[in-house]
């Protein structure tokens, strides 16, 4: 899947690292990198003489972050760096504005509606946020069900076009 | 894995057990209200609503295991998540006596988790100013989703509530019988008292006030009467529970019991 990466300065091996990461997916959202969805914090060299790559959850309970721990620690024994120390930090929390405007494009290109500005209106119900649709565009939606088939999404459905389809909440 | 937080209590072992004992209580609590929302999947009366109630059982489970993996390091007895939450019995759980309450109906759910949504939003605001800044890192997390807990429980209770005559009166009937769990949400022992006075808690007798005008908003908007206060305090939280938590852990560590360290 990838090189392994070249000695040389510790920047440049960071760079390698992080365009290593950028092709390990989320296995939820496979069109997201784990770059893409921001729960990449940190790529360095410490003093110990190994790499430290920091992590943090989306939801505390998301399933997925085992698996992605899995698929990192896959990429790095490939690139050479078994000894890297893989690190879980929780603060500050991860929050949708974390996504790249990357993940955003790459999100509605696969036909889920980003995270969006929550527009609090009283006549829809529960603060749903208006969400235009990414198939056709029409901002006649509506919000079929605050939950969804993963902790990070909501069940949408277009009146106009009447497609199904999901939306990347805004946490 | 993160940078372990160094607090005074590193250095006093009565200190040490005591804040042991306040991130266990923490995490029993969203571990086993986690466990009974787990038990409505494919039950809930409507796909929507199983849909939330596994997403929060997810959530709490969630918040539970960073809880349990902190609370396991502070013991220093080398036990971890898997360990606490699956080879402890009913004594050594340190949950609120109310998460621990069955199901019921979904109306008796809703009142169950619209409490407990309601005092984890003051415990968890509260420690966003702890002196254990790792605590206060998990706190930060679960507030994000306790607040949507909180949405959909008291959207719920407004619905049931000030919904027809007979989701009213079911509703009603939750929360005439949950309401006697109440006692415990607020009432300061050793424990909160050493860790408020180390900055770790914040205080219970401040936030008291705080979670019962939220309640009294919600009743008036469900149109449900407050039932009367009950003193009688439980004490889930020193380990003295109803018959009903050692029916729940039966179910949930049958499989660890019965096949020890097994693995997928």
């Amino acid at each position: 899947m990838s090189a392994v990466i070249k000695p040389g300065g510790a920047a440049a091996r960071e760079q390698a690292i992080r365009a290593l990461l950028a092709e390990v997916a989320d296995p939820e959202i496979p069109v997201l990198s784990i770059v893409d969805l921001g729960i990449v914090r940190h790529v360095r060299f410490e003093a110990d003489g190994r790499l430290h790559v920091g992590i943090t959850p989306t939801y505390s309970g998301c399933p997925a972050t085992e698996v992605i721990r899995t698929a990192v620690r896959t990429a790095l024994d490939a690139a050479g760096l078994a000894d890297a120390v893989l690190e879980e930090v929780l603060s500050p929390p991860w929050t949708s504005e974390w996504l790249t405007s990357a993940a955003h494009a790459k999100l509605e290109a696969c036909g889920i509606a980003p995270p969006q500005e929550p527009v609090s209106s009283p006549r829809r119900l529960w603060n749903a946020p208006l969400v235009p649709c990414p198939r056709c565009g029409s901002r006649t939606t509506e919000r079929v069900s605050e939950f969804g088939s993963t902790p990070c999404k909501a069940h949408y459905r277009c009146s106009a076009c009447r497609e199904p389809f999901d939306y990347f909440k805004c946490l | 894995m993160s940078a372990r937080s160094r607090t005074p209590s590193e250095r006093d072992p009565a200190q040490q057990a005591a804040h042991f004992r306040y991130v266990l209580r923490l995490a029993d609590t969203s571990l086993v209200l986690g466990q009974r929302l787990g038990e409505w999947v494919g039950h809930a009366p409507a796909l929507e609503e199983d849909l939330g109630l596994a997403n929060f059982a997810l959530d709490l489970i969630g918040q539970a295991r960073l809880l349990l993996t902190y609370a396991g390091e502070l013991e220093g007895r080398g036990r971890d998540e898997d360990a606490l939450a699956f080879l402890r019995d009913a004594p050594d759980f340190a949950n609120l006596t109310l998460a621990e309450q069955p199901n019921g109906d979904f109306g008796h759910t809703i009142v169950r988790q619209w409490l407990i949504d309601a005092w984890q939003l003051e415990i968890y605001a509260g420690l966003l100013r702890s002196a254990d800044s790792r605590l206060g890192a998990i706190a930060a997390k679960a507030l994000k989703e306790t607040r949507y807990h909180h949405r959909f429980s008291s959207g719920w209770l407004i619905r049931l509530g000030d919904g027809t005559a007979e989701s009213h009166e079911r509703v009603q009937a939750g929360l005439d019988s949950l309401w006697r769990f109440t006692a415990e949400l607020f009432a300061a022992d050793e424990v909160d008292e050493r860790m408020q006075a180390a900055g770790i808690a914040p205080a219970l007798m401040e936030l008291a006030p705080r979670w019962s005008a939220r309640i009294d908003e919600d009743l008036q908007a469900a149109t449900l009467q407050r039932p009367p206060g009950q003193p009688y305090p439980w004490h889930g939280r020193r380990g003295v529970h109803t018959e009903h938590l050692g029916h729940m852990l039966a179910e949930m560590q049958h499989l660890q019991r019965t096949y020890p360290g097994v693995r997928w």
